[in-house]
């Protein structure tokens, strides 16, 4: 590790002109160590840093995370290795930059053309990256970051709020002010503009319980709970052999939440509207992984981080490409199963499933996948917007499949059904739960089902009865 | 001691029965010129642990192995207070005699293996393996930054303890969850990848070398069509060698439809994936992996 630090200043010593801080070297770098091959280091020293430099700063335009700790490591690295190799070159670049099996693709393309001709990347980079105009244009009226930042400068203008909504509307995180009631039951489908982004707002500030599971780690405790004979040992040691007990107790900590939404057309304003809440939800605390799906799966946990409600609604609508189309649920499953169950649904993850259910994939293993995401989580949630009918039956061939599989179902079209949601992810967990109404549910799907059997009997064998079927009061 | 150029780490690997692909011999060769810790992620059972053992033995070095668990904690992976001994030096010294200095000395300090892994050994800097990272909790990988950068321990009673020359560090995780980048910035890392069909062959006839090279041949053709089905669990390199292993034991020369479809256990561990391969869908691969050698 030694080694390493006197490497700093040789990738710097050309383009520090520019950056004071680096003016100047570590103690005792000035001399050239002693792990370096001499000669030969001092004449591939002279252009190979800068190239690295370069390298490394279009990779981080192109959205690869490469920080100058990376790139010192990068010219520490290849000065180890046998330059002549390319292979061997690319692979000492690769261990230092790659940090994901993702970036990979990125970085291979890049390597590519660059190492072959620096120039054409940086000629193609300003072809095809049209987002590296930002630094120049900052009039642009259309960028929502600017608006907001626009919106916050400006001294609250009061008539604007007057004539616009007639109220003060006031949202608290817990939504229960009389003002708001209007809004609390509205369906997000029936609002104006205006009314969207208040109620946007609300979600913003929605404080929402993150389900908790037991951990492995205790934390001592005060007065009872179990006596911990090490932190009584601890504490006897501190205090000359008293014997005071230490009392500790398990601690709880936050379990991971993965949103899978559909963003198919029949979604449209729903998705929009929930995209919020799962910012929300990620704002709140790390470990939530988000996927938006209507072709196809697509994984925007990144993109969520963003402080900024805007700022990641606009970098996800121009990250996902099938926005209102079609429904491929199973196909959207089936890739979440396939490729990231394994890494979002350990430790006990609570699943949140948005859809109506309505399915357009031909395929017909949706019950299959459904039972297969539900046995890798711990809860799995569905929050289906056609709920909010009153007269919603369970008729539609996607939700008969979905239905058995989930542990809750329901709506979510308001700001109050968002609520309801807080009621169920702070519920007790305890495994084996399943929310009681999905025995009333169950029911309504057997007698359905029952009734579709019996017609089809009807029809193919004359009123013949159906030997052996059970036949329990209908409930519904 | 360690190898000079990639070419000599990965013969005296291969020496060892490790076959190293180009991108880890790369990887794994600055990560010990320049003392710096390897992460390597990637699929069960491809080799991830093997590295560092194998490591431990080309240098001779000391291999201290550190299992990932959730709840791990300082007491169990660094080090502790041996309470006991504290104890019964409070009783001997009575009242008032002890200051705390007394009582937490190196003699009462339990070492767990992060600190073994920073004492000095006389064969050299310990092999230190982190194991399947990704088991233990967030609050864990932020107490490993400390080591893994500055090669040290701070315990509050007692001190920093540091090493003298750094320990050979290697972590690997099996991605059930995606580690902190803060943690992933200080390694080397590397994605541990199925290995070549040329490379399996040759770690199979380093690891099982009683199955003859036709079976051999046949085990890792069948495995590599099997990784591009997209199953729900793709064999690894274990899986492989396990079923060479199978195979020998019940006297085959050559794989047979009927010996694929009872053995499939070994191969795949998913009832899903394996009523999928059984049957026609063996014997299919098992045709195609027979035209391939003779063609």
């Amino acid at each position: 590790m030694t080694d390493t630090v006197p490497h700093i200043t040789s990738p710097f010593s050309k383009p520090a002109n520019d950056n004071s801080r680096m003016a100047n070297p570590p103690a005792g770098a000035g001399a050239p160590p002693s792990g370096v091959p001499s000669a030969d280091g001092t004449l591939r020293g002279k252009k190979l840093p800068e190239n690295v430099t370069h390298f490394v700063r279009i990779l981080r335009r192109s959205g690869l995370q490469v920080g100058p700790a990376t790139l010192i490591d990068c010219v520490a690295a290849v000065r180890q290795i046998d330059l002549g190799n390319r292979s061997e070159f690319y692979h000492a670049l690769a261990c230092c930059i790659v940090k994901r099996p993702e970036d990979r693709l990125v970085f291979d393309q890049a390597f590519d053309i660059f190492w072959r001709n620096p120039k054409t990347l940086e000629r193609m980079r300003d072809l095809m990256l049209p987002t590296m105009r930002r630094e120049t244009e900052e009039d642009e009226p259309e960028d929502p970051m600017l608006r907001r930042v626009d919106e916050a400068v400006r001294p609250p203008d009061d008539d604007y709020n007057d004539n616009q909504s007639g109220e003060e509307i006031k949202f608290d995180s817990v939504l229960t002010a009389s003002q708001t009631e209007r809004y609390q039951e509205m369906d997000f489908q029936m609002m104006s503009a205006l009314e969207v982004s208040e109620a946007e707002k609300a979600i913003d500030r929605l404080v929402l319980p993150i389900p908790q599971r037991p951990s492995r780690r205790a934390i001592p405790k005060h007065g009872s709970g179990q006596m911990s004979l090490k932190r009584t040992l601890r504490r006897m040691a501190r205090q000359a052999g008293l014997p005071i007990p230490v009392f500790e107790q398990q601690q709880t900590k936050p379990r991971p939440v993965v949103v899978i939404c559909d963003i198919s057309g029949s979604m449209e304003r729903y998705s929009r509207m929930l995209l919020r809440f799962t910012h929300a939800l990620t704002q709140r605390r790390g470990r939530v992984h988000s996927f938006l799906f209507g072709t196809q799966l697509t994984h925007i946990s990144h993109e969520m981080r963003d402080r900024d409600p805007d700022a990641a609604m606009q970098a996800i609508s121009s990250y996902v490409k099938d926005w209102s189309g079609g429904t491929r649920i199973t196909s959207a499953i089936a890739d979440f199963n396939m490729n990231w169950s394994r890494r979002v649904l350990g430790q006990g993850a609570v699943v949140l499933l948005i859809t109506d259910g309505l399915d357009r994939d031909p395929d017909g293993a949706l019950a299959h996948e459904m039972d297969r995401l539900r046995k890798s989580c711990h809860r799995l949630i569905w929050l289906n917007p056609l709920l909010r009918f009153d007269g919603f039956e369970p008729k539609s061939e996607g939700v008969q499949k979905i239905l058995p599989h989930v542990d809750s179902f329901v709506p979510i079209h308001s700001l109050a059904s968002i609520g309801q949601l807080a009621d169920i992810l702070s519920a007790s967990m305890n495994s084996g739960w399943r929310d009681k109404s999905m025995a009333g549910w169950m029911d309504r799907l057997y007698d359905i089902q029952h009734e579709a059997s019996m017609l089809n009997t009807d029809i193919s064998q004359t009123g013949a009865p159906r030997p052996g079927s059970l036949n329990p009061e209908g409930s519904a | 001691m360690i190898p000079a150029t990639v070419a000599s780490l990965s013969e005296s690997m291969a020496a060892q029965d490790y076959v190293l692909s180009e991108g880890l011999a790369v990887s794994l060769f600055l990560a010990l010129r320049q003392s710096r810790p390897l992460f390597l992620e990637g699929e069960a059972g491809v080799g991830k642990t093997e590295v560092a053992k194998t490591l431990a033995a080309l240098l001779d070095r000391r291999l201290i192995r550190l299992q990932c668990y959730e709840g791990l904690d300082i007491n169990a992976a660094a080090y502790e207070w041996n309470y006991a001994r504290q104890m019964m030096q409070i009783q001997s010294a009575g009242q008032g005699k002890l200051e705390s200095a007394d009582l937490f000395t190196e003699d009462n300090l339990i070492e767990r293996p992060l600190l073994e892994a920073l004492r000095e050994d006389a064969r050299g800097a310990p092999v230190l393996l982190i194991d399947e990272l990704d088991r233990a909790d967030e609050a864990f990988e932020a107490y490993l930054l400390e080591i893994l950068s500055d090669w040290q321990i701070t315990i509050p009673e007692f001190g920093t303890v540091a090493a003298a020359t750094p320990p050979i560090v290697i972590v690997t995780s099996n991605r059930t969850r995606e580690i902190h980048d803060a943690l992933k910035r200080r390694c080397f890392y590397h994605w541990v990848d199925y290995p070549s069909l040329d490379d399996e062959l040759d770690i199979l006839q380093r690891k099982a070398p009683e199955a003859g090279p036709e079976l051999s041949q046949q085990v890792v053709r069948f495995v590599h069509r099997l990784r591009d089905m997209k199953l729900f669990k793709a064999p690894g390199v274990a899986e492989t060698i396990d079923w060479a292993h199978a195979l020998v034991e019940l006297d085959c020369l050559a794989v047979d439809p009927a010996t694929a479809d009872s053995t499939m256990g070994v191969l795949l561990k998913y009832q899903d994936d394996i009523s999928r391969i059984r049957g026609t869908e063996a014997a299919r691969i098992l045709a195609q992996v027979q035209t391939e050698i003779l063609g």
